[in-house]
């Protein structure tokens, strides 16, 4: 069964970047793209033209969204009885503390820094799909909830 | 600065395979022990004989475990102000879904199996070395509870 992976990215260069990577390390994942903080929770919450949105596996957030900023993308995924479940792992230019700091208090599962080289950053999803998507066990949830 | 690594296990033998694995990986790791649940809060909350236990930076918990259980431990932790920002790995031989499920409804950061064999036991605190020691970025909490004007630079006071 595909993975299904929500991408909340709103830099095309980062989208583009990250779908080859994915490819390259995993053709089997079903990559999905939000491009701001709105669309992650209209297709989080499958409404609107996300009305038939699978459910995702994974969450890749980024912080600094328009619209609807990463944090409270965030808040809203794990106050969510139905979505708090799913693994959100932060992943963004910034590296600073107060950043890192708010994330695991509002329950990211993990806190991330994008590489600002090429090379790192395929590198960076590989391990991503190493250890969230081949090691660790996601829940399992009945399809079509 | 060595990395703190709170485990939390009742079965000497993994505590010892997990010992080992983290001794290989070279990186500078200061794994502590507690054997049941109600040692482990005992030491987060530095209760008793863990006055002066350090914060950890990581958790790696089992789910069955005497006294308090895993369960119990993970609630514990994600309820707690202080402590919930504690990236709390759950490490089982478990591989139910109920208990899949539950530890990511009480916010466990992940869910990893124990593998039966040694080989493949190593591996896998290998590739949480990578991960979580390597890529992830962790909170930079202040290590004694007073002063978070000192956040970056506690070390040296330590002791």
């Amino acid at each position: 069964m595909k993975r299904v992976v929500l991408l909340v990215e709103d830099s095309p260069g980062d989208v583009r970047l990250t779908q080859e990577a994915f490819h390259d390390a995993e053709p089997q994942i079903d990559l999905r793209v939000a491009v701001d903080g709105v669309e992650a929770v209209a297709f989080l919450k499958c409404e609107g033209v996300h009305a038939g949105a699978p459910r995702p596996d994974f969450i890749l957030l980024d912080l600094n969204l328009p619209k609807m900023d990463g944090r409270e993308v965030l808040a809203r995924i794990k106050e969510d009885d139905h979505l708090k479940t799913i693994p959100t792992v932060i992943l963004t230019t910034s590296d600073a503390e107060a950043d890192i700091l708010t994330s695991y208090q509002l329950q990211a599962n993990c806190y991330l820094s994008k590489p600002v080289q090429l090379e790192e950053f395929e590198n960076l999803v590989r391990t991503i799909n190493d250890f969230w998507l081949t090691r660790v066990k996601l829940p399992q949830h009945a399809q079509g909830d | 600065m060595p990395i703190e690594v709170l485990l939390v296990e009742d079965s000497p033998g993994d505590v010892r395979l997990t010992q080992e694995a983290f001794r290989d990986s070279g990186k500078p790791v200061r794994l502590h022990l507690a054997s049941d649940g109600i040692e482990a809060i005992a030491f987060l909350r530095r209760v008793g004989v863990y006055a002066n236990a350090p914060r950890p930076d990581l958790i790696l918990l089992d789910l069955n475990l005497p006294k308090l259980d895993g369960r119990e431990v993970l609630a514990l932790i994600k309820k707690d102000r202080s402590l919930k920002i504690i990236p709390t790995i759950i490490l089982t031989t478990s591989d139910d879904e109920t208990d899949v499920l539950i530890s990511y409804q009480l916010q466990a950061n992940c869910y990893l199996r124990k593998p039966a064999h040694w080989d493949a036991f190593d591996n896998l605190v290998r590739s949480i070395n990578a991960f979580w020691l390597t890529r992830a970025k962790l909170p930079q909490q202040t290590r004694n509870t007073q002063g978070d004007r000192y956040e970056k630079s506690c070390a040296p006071g330590r002791g």
